[in-house]
């Protein structure tokens, strides 16, 4: 059935928002992403995953009497009545390029990447603004402090939307500082997983290439059969449980 | 009373062994404190600006993490952080109308209308332990070293923070309590050359000049600091300013928290005097304060 041809009885109700300042209906159970595009925008840029995880879609609102900014990724915030909104997909911030290898794990390498970290001067608007409510002061302040492991863990639900560059007073880039702190601390100082550089080695030297070559070649229903007939972990197995074959695993 | 401790950017990066020693010592005295779990930049220094409102942001913001951890007292060791720290505590008390206007800006904070007590870590040893108590935990007494206090400009200026008037001489009264003698030192309320060091070299040298020149007088065999920034000054850089003036001779500098926890008989290690150079810690291995292998 065509949504024109829905009785008022079935169709969500709507409700006014403003895209760039222009009033438009819109379902009220509609996201900010759907609702433009039933607005008829059509998305080239400022639109990827869909589900919230690549920060392309980062989305700035006000409410009607209200002085505060929101913000959301409009593929996951549903609207609200008299939202003024705007989508800010991209916005300008430098990313200095470095050579991973030969950085050292210290909060200098960074300072000497972004020198204007130190501009910062704790006003908190990045933290305000972040649509995925992580605490960017605390990681900037973790990095003054030359606190890299910090910095990695605070950040670490950043999805790069650049908001908080958007709104600093600072005029810095904090995400591309945080992604520096993060690959640092997963390259350099976290333990290293040994039985991951161990299992990537195995793969290396061919130890599961025969029964990937094998599988490869079979039929749909030969891979059933072997899917089918694996042997697996019992639902209430003892503790020293352990299958009969590792096919190369061991 | 419910003491936090705010320990700033450079204790926890270039100034370890200004903070080590001195808390390791807080708990060998019994003095209860917790560590803040937040906090950012002090601000650095107090802006002088009367419509430059956005730096007292950096450092209120501190004193509403204190309060929120429900401190009532801030205690801190840097003498920059002590005094940005307390001189925007003053401002938040003393102006209504700044107060409000910071308050409203911060409105993803509580409110914070000076709640909390900022003092520095000497006052706190003074006031709390007393120099009486700290003289009887002293196991290691610092016996025949001259020590030449240096407050520098942030401990004592302006007034109305300053953590003792001119007569009181509360660094004296500490040196004294470890069992060394404060030596007679013109220089002690002088400036380090602060930044000027590094934007305006030769003047900056000159004043670093004046006193270690005034420490060599006083025939002090160390120099005590609480400021990283004079330790860079006088320390870091105290070769430089030694070979560019003449009739200068080097002097050790230390943290005075690293000859408080010396005195207290506390692990030589955590005192941290690998950072202070090597003449640092031959004074103390020939003055029997620490076993040679011990650094």
């Amino acid at each position: 059935m065509d949504t024109a041809t829905l009785t008022e009885e079935v169709a969500a109700k709507t409700i006014p928002i403003y895209i760039m300042g222009k009033r438009y209906e819109v379902p009220e159970t509609l996201t900010i992403m759907k609702a433009m595009e039933h607005s008829g925008y059509q998305y080239i840029r400022g639109c990827g995953c869909r589900g919230g995880i690549c920060g392309a879609c980062a989305t700035v609102y006000r409410k009607a009497g209200d002085y505060k900014i929101y913000t959301g990724l409009a593929c996951q915030t549903v609207v609200e009545p008299e939202m003024y909104l705007t989508q800010i997909p991209f916005y300008p911030a430098n990313r200095a390029s470095y050579d991973f290898e030969s950085a050292k794990p210290t909060a200098e390498t960074i300072y000497e990447l972004y020198p204007e970290l130190f501009r910062c001067v704790a006003c908190n608007s990045c933290t305000k603004v972040c649509p995925m409510d992580v605490e960017v002061l605390d990681y900037i302040s973790a990095l003054k402090r030359g606190d890299i492991t910090a910095a990695a863990e605070i950040s670490f639900d950043c999805i790069q939307c650049g908001l908080c560059a958007s709104r600093c007073m600072g005029e810095m880039a904090q995400y591309h500082m945080a992604q520096v702190a993060r690959r640092i601390q997963g390259g350099k100082i976290a333990p290293k997983a040994e039985h991951l550089e161990k299992m990537c080695g195995d793969i290396d030297a061919g130890t599961f290439t025969d029964v990937l070559e094998a599988a490869k070649v079979m039929t749909e229903d030969e891979l059933k059969k072997v899917y089918t007939e694996r042997e697996m972990e019992p639902h209430m197995g003892a503790d020293e449980w352990a299958p009969a074959s590792n096919h190369g695993l061991a | 009373m419910k003491l936090g401790y705010y320990p700033g950017c450079t204790l926890k990066t270039k100034a370890a062994n200004l903070e080590k020693a001195a808390m390791a010592s807080l708990d060998h005295l019994g003095v209860e404190y917790k560590e803040l779990s937040r906090w950012n930049c002090c601000g650095a220094v107090f802006s002088l600006t009367d419509d430059d409102l956005i730096h007292q942001v950096a450092p209120v913001r501190n004193l509403i993490r204190a309060a929120q951890e429900g401190c009532d007292t801030v205690v801190t060791i840097c003498s920059q952080c002590y005094n940005t720290l307390a001189r925007a505590n003053k401002l938040v008390r003393d102006d209504e109308e700044k107060r409000d206007t910071l308050n409203r800006f911060m409105d993803e904070e509580p409110d914070y209308n000076g709640e909390v007590e900022v003092v520095h870590y000497l006052s706190l040893l003074r006031d709390q332990v007393g120099w009486e108590k700290l003289r009887e935990a002293v196991t290691n007494p610092l016996d025949g070293l001259k020590v030449a206090p240096f407050y520098g400009c942030t401990l004592v200026r302006p007034e109305e923070v300053a953590i003792d008037a001119v007569d009181q001489e509360i660094l004296e009264g500490f040196i004294a309590a470890l069992g060394a003698d404060p030596a007679a030192f013109s220089a002690a309320r002088e400036c380090c050359g602060s930044y000027q060091m590094i934007a305006h070299p030769e003047e900056g040298m000159n004043r670093a000049a004046k006193v270690i020149g005034a420490a060599n007088r006083s025939e002090a065999d160390a120099l005590i600091l609480s400021c990283p920034m004079c330790e860079y000054n006088l320390g870091t850089r105290q070769g430089d300013v030694v070979a560019a003036h003449d009739g200068l001779s080097q002097v050790p500098t230390y943290y005075f928290t690293q000859l408080l926890g010396v005195a207290l008989g506390l692990d030589p290690e955590l005192c941290r005097l690998d950072l202070n150079g090597p003449a640092a810690q031959e004074l103390f291995v020939d003055k029997n304060f620490i076993a040679a292998a011990t650094v």
